[in-house]
């Protein structure tokens, strides 16, 4: 069995490609993804092997730690290198694949069949995909679902994103598992040699890399829901009162403002590198610091404006903005083994003693004991223990390190946003 | 599925209908007073207690309302204060009652689940079921094991003797919790202050009860099918204006198997259906109802606990649409085509549902209804309690639902349960999978000549397999061979649609049968588009391009030979599920040379483990599934370890008994040392349960996936004697290849082998030439017969014995197509249509015993040559009446002991014979005139294990397990057969309800879906015990109906002149009116169907009938004129006795039952002693 993966017998595929557009992300050594002129999607006819059903293996992902394995390509193709991560959420594909905070990742989907319901409109989570590439099992061969614009396989193709099916995905699960996230290079061309490729994910790092630059937006706007009212909920609790809230974007999933705007924000979205003076003068109610992909470290700036807004208006942080917040508050993140990505994690609300279930996607996480006094931890995850979420009172400050804005997964946390509107109704009565 | 609700809480009294033997309290008025009789006569009384205390009062009136408060309280505000009560000492669990369909063994692995569960937390359990072939009845399961009828009046004296602080009632089914309804609402529960825990009276109420329900859903914002209940034409028609729209779904109330309802499609139909609905409905009733009809179907498996954290633990999705009842439907989980914004609305909707109906604690099932044009969501129904849904998404999650309930029920949140699997994570979590699930259910309609195959919302199906594989063609073509059903996947095979025209081919992919995918499958091979199968079926197009593609993937092999084929290639085969012999049949070659050459290639399945995380965490739990990918996490141990094969799918015949068996086998030998290996594919049993065995493999019963875990597992032992005749066909096979391969065991001691009876030995007994040679040898009587390999050759021997004669096919299970013949014609007939009989398929032809009386006997050898007797069993109901279906009693009633002698003495010279190691049962004729002979027998386990050892106090599986890792019967100290001072009788429960048009006759073919057991110092009061529990109402008074053919007239005096003296008087038609009349006997005439009104079927509709007894005369008349009026009795719920046997055992009932009590008493009390040496024995054992 074992030999399998290793089976380096590349069948000869001759795809034209040539180099596109260089990539909008700016960091250390990366190979430009290439698209190639054939539609390699999801049909195995496409490969000229009309007869036979499926096709055959022509890529390959060759992990930092020296294994390689054999798949089949689709979307994109090209040479591409990132860190690979696990998700294991069961539904989103696409939400996950829209997450700016995947940036510069290969996510490996451990739900077997990816693709089912093609892609739609009203699930997109951001302007574009920023992923590195996408990892799964099997590729649907068809889409069901009333609702499907897209394949999955011509979306990816379309947005040059590398795509790999028909690998065992719950083997690399294992092997993150045991030995944290690992870098890897995700390759259709059969001219490059393993060790080449192998050299190439060795040489790459995410730590440090300011990946925040490259996914937020260029100019603040207005944001306007495009969504089919459809898949709004508990609307019931909106509050008639409308709140200004600035929302800053270190990759903002839309959901997010989706949600706020759900409850009666009106949000102006605003670059990551917006300076605080500015915000300020826009007199917002609240202000909002968004999720984002890697490193808080890599974002000094960040935590700047975020020092200088705190106290001022009531803050609330998600994801990035959780670590960007415990980072101002001068305390210190660090990178976990292989971090949180999932629909399942339990997460226990301290201030009411429930157990919400929640979308988590992080692999950096604050550490508690090194925050200031007056700071509480909210929420906790059952799973590992690690903060999930803080609030410090005096300052008007909450956070969560997960995404109470769901989009994939459950719904249980949305009340904190009708949080973050009673803490603006409070702090606004009081002044 | 559709419409459980639809029946059986429109109008609550459709449960009853529905599942006939369910107790409903309106039904037992008359044991309710035999009970309260029973304070009259105190001396027959067991543990007479007065009663209950003020302060059992007080408790009543307050803890209900504290856990209310607290339940409301905990919303936002406030952290609830959880964990485990310590007020409650003792809890009663009620169990599930007899299988029946819609209600299998799934309850006794929820049950036996709970029971652990909370004795493990060191509550006392009290346990009440009636079904002995259960785990859960084990009288070490609980404290108190009652295997006693359960209606409302026998399980009240069982509160008032044991005073539970709570009864848990959400664990054993629909039977369960209407026995939990009936209690609380008569104030019993009060009187005894007994608190509900699990599911509120409420709650049931709410989520059962479809009125209330509807308004639930209002409440919340939540759609359900618009419907409404209509008396008259009229009401009909408004309501239909009301929902607006055709189609509709008519369903009358109180008719058998939807008996004059349907669909309308117009106005006209409408009205018609309606008509006929209305005159059809016992109570002029009728739901009309929006049809969803090719809406998708999902399912959701919801938890909650006292403090309102609520998780979803599965979603199901149904590949046949609304429309088949979700029992019959082939589902997949986790759902696969919903985009996470669909699931979680979905998800959002089960939560708002469990809290508004008020399930407060433990599981629940709710079902939607997606339009799949616009995404439409309605709520179909919930049910609030542990379901087969439950069991189902159990095995496919991991997450062990049952025992989690019965943990928040008694105070815990699931955060302060830790994840059986992980252990490490807390239980608050969603599991996510990383495979997929398709569960197949498995149907006997062969079985019920006269019934269509159709599926409807009523469930038919009697089990299910299910297959985990990678993706979903993996899970789907496991599941197919698992379920047993002679395909070995899904296509590449000769099957019978590929003959159909394309009229035939689409009916049957427009109307669900059992065999839709077949007819899928053969319209694809004709080159019919997914799009036009989709038009006709509603099947969602995302599963049947997949099976397309297995179509284009077996046109591709079709075209290679197997020397061609690649290894890449083989392994793109095999991941898509494809067997070996699937690839033998598209290659023309056998199923051993595609082992081989895989074999040779290096392709061997890996092992995957279910860890409910989707390898997130480590999982430590080897519950595997095998799939061709490229890691295998099986990890074999080199200990000492036994390899047990299960039984496969439930089917009538074999079911929860064999499973009882293989449990009690890896109890045994896991007591004794060895790590134990269960391989089965069914997700309703205790076996499949990951912490029965040591290691888990949910897979198919197949020689290729077994001789896969062969090779990878290398046992010490398998055993293949206990899962009845699946794993038994398989034996031949394993042993040939163990024997060509001479594997090593892993454990470096000798090579693997199979344990017990040699496979040799179980074919001589099997192989009727073989046999015959040894019976002469041993000299043992039979009932002279011959094998048949022609027409000619039948006729002659039937000539050459006389007739009646018994004739089957060779190779049988459950009495499959054995049917008794009277005369060379129908000889004729039943050869022409019932089997077919040539060389390769001999049938079997033996003389027919008239008024014979059947004996099954089940015996124990050693490898020593001992053998033991565990119990001979007397059937109620004469020989030719399968022995699965007719009621039998320990100990014998009515045989002589010279008979007896003979029966042990033949036993044990065939046992030794044989050589047999392990379990044999026989089954004796005794004539008239005390003539022995033998009419079968089995070196394996039997259906009866379960009662025997239930019987005598001996646990006669384990002892065989044990047995047969090498210890002697002297080591087990069971060396001399006892014969208990009580008596235990098994009575069958039939599922004819369930099968509109088929006759309620008992034959020789098997049909009987479960067993009760009633147990008591008499025989009359343990038959009346056995009766009760299986639904029949034996009537004190009133009017008994007789009617006898020619064969039984002599026996009509005798059943005249009892029912008389017991003060019933009697009707009958012209012919048995005649006979009493001339025997001077009090008769009332009655006109037979057939002869103008007002007549006997009149009779029973006017219920001016109480008991009917009729024995057919099988002639054309009978056929039509009989099988009318039993169906009608069937429908009334008159209970109807089809054998003189039955009649007499039914009388001698009555009449106890008229003179004395029944008293509740738990199955402990019958064996203080017994067991307390027997447990002794076992530890002492397990030390060798």
């Amino acid at each position: 069995m074992g030999m399998k993966a290793m089976d380096f017998s590349l069948i000869n595929n001759p795809s034209i490609c040539f180099p596109q557009n260089p990539p909008k992300l700016s960091s250390k050594p990366r190979l430009f993804p290439v698209r190639c002129s054939l539609n390699l999607s999801s049909d195995g006819a496409a490969t000229g092997l009309a007869e036979r059903p499926w096709k055959v293996a022509d890529a390959r992902l060759v992990l930092e730690d020296g294994s390689i394995w054999r798949a089949k390509s689709f979307g994109a193709s090209g040479t591409q290198v990132g860190e690979v991560v696990f998700n294991t959420s069961l539904t989103g594909y696409q939400e996950i694949l829209t997450d700016p905070s995947y940036a510069g990742q290969f996510v490996l989907m451990t739900n077997p069949h990816i693709g089912n319901t093609g892609v739609n409109f009203d699930d997109e989570e951001a302007r574009e995909c920023f992923l590195a590439g996408l990892v799964i099992r099997s590729l649907s061969i068809t889409t069901s679902n009333w609702r499907c614009a897209q394949t999955l396989g011509d979306y990816l193709a379309e947005r040059n994103i590398m795509g790999i099916y028909d690998v065992d995905t719950r083997a690399i699960t294992r092997r993150l598992r045991q030995d944290g996230s690992l870098i890897g290079v995700l390759s259709t061309e059969q001219s490059k040699r393993d060790e080449e490729l192998l050299e190439m994910s060795r040489s790459w790092d995410i730590v440090g890399v300011d990946l925040i630059s490259g996914v937020t937006c260029n100019a603040p706007y207005e944001w306007v829901d495009k969504t089919k009212p459809d898949w709004d909920f508990n609307s019931d609790e909106r509050d008639r009162e409308t709140y200004r809230v600035v929302a800053y974007d270190f990759g903002i999933k839309h959901n997010i403002l989706r949600r706020l705007a759900s409850y009666g924000c009106k949000i102006t979205v605003v670059p990551s590198t917006w300076p605080a003076a500015e915000t300020l003068k826009m007199n917002p109610d609240g202000v909002l610091f968004s999720n984002g992909p890697g490193d808080p470290s890599a974002v000094p700036y960040a935590v700047e404006t975020v020092k200088e807004i705190l106290g001022k208006v009531p803050v609330f942080g998600i994801c990035m903005g959780h670590q960007l917040l415990g980072q101002a508050l001068g305390g210190k993140t660090f990178k976990m083994k292989f971090g949180h990505h999932g629909g399942n994690h339990p997460v226990r609300n301290l201030r009411n003693g429930r157990v919400e279930i929640s979308a988590q996607n992080h692999n950096y996480a604050v550490d508690p004991a090194s925050l200031p006094e007056g700071v509480e931890v909210t929420h906790i995850n059952l799973n590992d223990g690690s903060c999930a979420g803080l609030a410090y009172p005096a300052l008007n400050i909450m956070s969560l390190q997960y995404h109470p804005e769901a989009s994939p997964g459950p719904h249980d946390s949305d009340g904190s946003f009708k949080e973050f509107i009673e803490l603006m109704k409070s702090s606004k009565q009081a002044a | 599925m559709s419409s459980c609700r639809n029946l059986s809480s429109a109008i609550s009294h459709f449960s009853y209908i529905t599942n006939p033997s369910l107790p409903k309290s309106l039904n037992f008025k008359f044991f309710f007073s035999s009970s309260s009789h029973s304070k009259t006569h105190p001396k027959t009384s067991f543990h007479l207690r007065s009663w209950p205390q003020q302060r059992r009062h007080y408790r009543v009136a307050t803890k209900p309302v504290t856990a209310q408060a607290s339940s409301t309280a905990t919303a936002e505000e406030k952290a609830p204060k959880l964990g485990k009560r310590t007020d409650l000492k003792k809890i009663m669990i009620l169990g599930a009652g007899p299988i029946v369909i819609g209600q299998a063994c799934e309850f006794d692995y929820s049950g036996t689940q709970a029971c652990k569960a909370l004795r493990e937390e060191g509550y006392e359990v009290v346990l009440i079921n009636s079904n002995p072939a259960t785990i859960m009845t084990d009288p070490d399961m609980a404290d108190r094991t009652y295997v006693t009828p359960m209606t409302p009046e026998l399980v009240e004296q069982v509160l008032e003797k044991e005073r539970p602080d709570a009864l848990l009632p959400t664990m054993g089914g629909q039977t369960a919790l209407n026995l939990a309804v009936a209690l609380a609402e008569s104030g019993v529960l009060a009187k005894y202050g007994v608190e509900l825990i699990g599911a509120k009276l409420d709650a049931i109420k709410k989520a059962e009860d479809r009125e209330l329900f509807k308004q639930a859903m209002k409440n919340i914002g939540i759609k359900t099918p618009p419907s409404g209940i209509g008396n008259t034409l009229d009401e009909c028609i408004e309501i239909a204006n009301e929902i607006g729209e055709f189609p509709l779904i008519i369903r009358p109330a109180f008719t058998l198997g939807g008996t004059g309802g349907g669909i309308a499609y117009n106005k006209e139909e409408f009205e018609a259906i309606c008509k006929s609905g209305l005159a059809a409905s016992l109570t002029s009733q009728v739901l009309v109802e929006k049809s969803l009809l090719g809406w998708k179907e999902y399912e959701l498996e919801v938890m909650r606990d006292l403090a309102d954290n609520v998780v979803i633990i599965c979603s199901i999705e149904n590949i046949d649409p609304m429309g088949v009842h979700t029992g019959d439907s082939i589902t997949v989980a986790p759902a696969q085509t919903l985009t996470d914004k669909e699931y979680q609305r979905l998800r959002d909707y089960s939560v708002k549902i469990i809290r508004e109906i008020g399930v407060e604690c433990g599981g629940s099932n709710v079902q939607f209804a997606v339009n799949p044009v616009d995404g439409e969501v309605m709520v179909i129904e919930m049910n609030p309690r542990v379901s087969r849904s439950s069991a189902l998404a159990s095995k496919a999650t991991g997450f062990p639902i049952a025992k989690m309930a019965a943990k928040l029920s008694v105070g815990y949140s699931l955060d302060q349960i830790p994840n059986d699997i992980t252990k490490k994570t807390p239980a608050s979590f969603e599991p996510s999978i990383d495979y997929v699930v398709t569960k197949i259910p498995r149907f006997a309609f062969e079985k019920f000549p006269g019934s269509q195959p159709i599926l409807t919302t009523q469930m038919k199906s009697v089990g299910e397999s299910m297959a985990l594989g990678r993706t979903f063609q993996e899970s789907f073509q496991k599941a197919v061979r698992s379920l047993e059903c002679g395909y070995s996947g899904w296509g590449c095979a000769k099957v019978k649609e590929l003959d159909w025209d394309w009229d035939q081919l689409k009916y049957s992919l427009r109307v669900p049968s059992p065999d839709r995918i077949h007819a899928i499958y053969a319209a694809m091979k004709k080159g019919m588009k997914v799009d036009e199968i989709y038009e006709l079926s509603f099947i969602d197009k995302w599963f049947l391009t997949q099976l397309k593609e297995l179509v284009d993937v077996e046109q591709y092999i079709l075209s290679r030979s197997l020397s061609e084929l690649t290894k890449d290639e083989i392994y793109e085969i095999k991941k898509r599920g494809f067997s070996d012999k699937q690839i033998a049949f598209a290659t023309k070659s056998s199923e051993k040379e595609v082992r081989d050459k895989r074999i040779s290639l290096g392709i061997t399945p890996t092992y995957k483990r279910v860890d409910t995380c989707a390898a997130e965490f480590e999982a430590n739990t080897p519950y595997m599934y095998s799939s061709y990918d490229f890691e295998c996490e099986s990890a074999p141990t080199e200990k000492k370890k036994v390899l047990i094969l299960g039984g496969g799918p439930n089917r009538i015949g074999q079911g929860i008994e064999f499973d009882y068996c293989c449990c009690h086998t890896s109890f045994a030998l896991q007591k004794a040392g060895y790590e134990t290996i269960m391989m089965n594919s069914n997700p309703e049993t205790v076996s499949t349960d990951y912490d029965t065995s040591d290691r888990l493999y949910f897979e198919p019963l197949t020689v290729e996936d077994v001789l896969n875990v062969i090779d990878l597992e290398r046992p010490d032992g398998i055993i293949v004697q206990f899962g009845g005749q699946t794993p038994l066909k398989l034996a031949l096979p394993i042993q040939h290849y163990l024997d060509e391969h001479q594997p090593l065991c892993a454990s470096g001691v000798g090579h693997v082998r199979i344990w017990g009876t040699s496979p040799d030995s179980i074919d001589a007994a099997e192989d009727r030439e073989r046999f015959n040679a040894i019976l002469n040898e041993l000299k043992i009587e039979q009932p002279k017969g011959g094998i048949a390999k022609s027409e000619d050759d039948a006729l002659a021997i039937a000539t050459d014995i006389g007739y009646p004669v018994v004739v089957r096919p060779s190779y049988v299970l459950g009495g499959r197509a054995m049917e008794i013949v009277y005369s060379d014609d129908k000889l004729v007939t039943y050869l022409e249509n019932a089997v077919e009989v040539d060389p390769e398929r001999p049938v079997l032809i033996d003389k027919y015993l008239s008024d014979a009386i059947e004996i099954d006997v089940d015996a124990l050898a050693d490898s020593h040559g001992n053998v033991v007797i565990g119990g001979i069993m007397e059937h109620i109901e004469q020989a030719g009446v399968h022995s699965g279906d007719s009621a039998c009693s320990i100990p014998t009633q009515t045989i002589p002991s010279s008979c007896l002698n003979t029966i042990r003495s033949w036993t044990t010279k065939l046992a030794k014979r044989l050589n047999v190691c392990g379990l044999m049962n026989c089954q004796y004729a005794i004539t008239a005139s005390g003539d022995v002979f033998l009419l079968e027998a089995n070196p394996r386990a039997s259906r009866t294990v379960p009662f025997v050892s239930k019987a005598i106090g001996h646990p006669l599986a384990k002892y065989a397990a044990l047995v047969m890792s090498g210890m002697s019967l002297n080591d087990l100290n069971f060396t001399k057969e006892v014969t208990p001072q009580h008596v235990s009788v098994k009575e069958a429960v039939l599922p004819f309800e369930k099968f509109q048009g088929c006759d309620v006759l008992l034959g020789p073919e098997m049909r009987s879906t479960g067993e009760v057991m009633g147990i008591d110092f008499e025989f009359a009061i343990a038959f009346a015990k056995a009766q009760i529990a299986a639904g029949e109402k034996l009537p004190m008074s009133g009017t008994v109906f007789l009617s006898l053919n020619d064969l039984t007239k002599p026996y009509l005096e005798r059943i005249a002149k009892t029912f008389l003296g017991l003060g019933f008087r009697i009707v009958s038609t012209s012919g048995t009116a005649h006979f009493l009349e001339l025997k001077g006997i009090p008769v009332e005439r009655v006109l037979k169907m057939h002869e103008g009104r007002p007549h006997a079927g009149d009779m029973v509709t006017n219920g001016q009938i109480q008991l009917m007894v009729i024995t057919s005369s099988g002639d054309a008349l009978d056929q039509i004129d009989g099988k009318q009026l039993r169906r009608m009795a069937l429908a009334y719920k008159v209970p109807i006795i089809t054998t003189v046997e039955g009649a007499l055992a039914s009388a001698e009932a009555i009449k106890s039952l008229k003179s004395c009590t029944i008293n509740m008493i738990a199955l402990q009390d019958f064996f203080e002693t017994d067991l307390e040496t027997e447990s002794k024995d076992l530890l002492s054992t397990s030390s060798l």
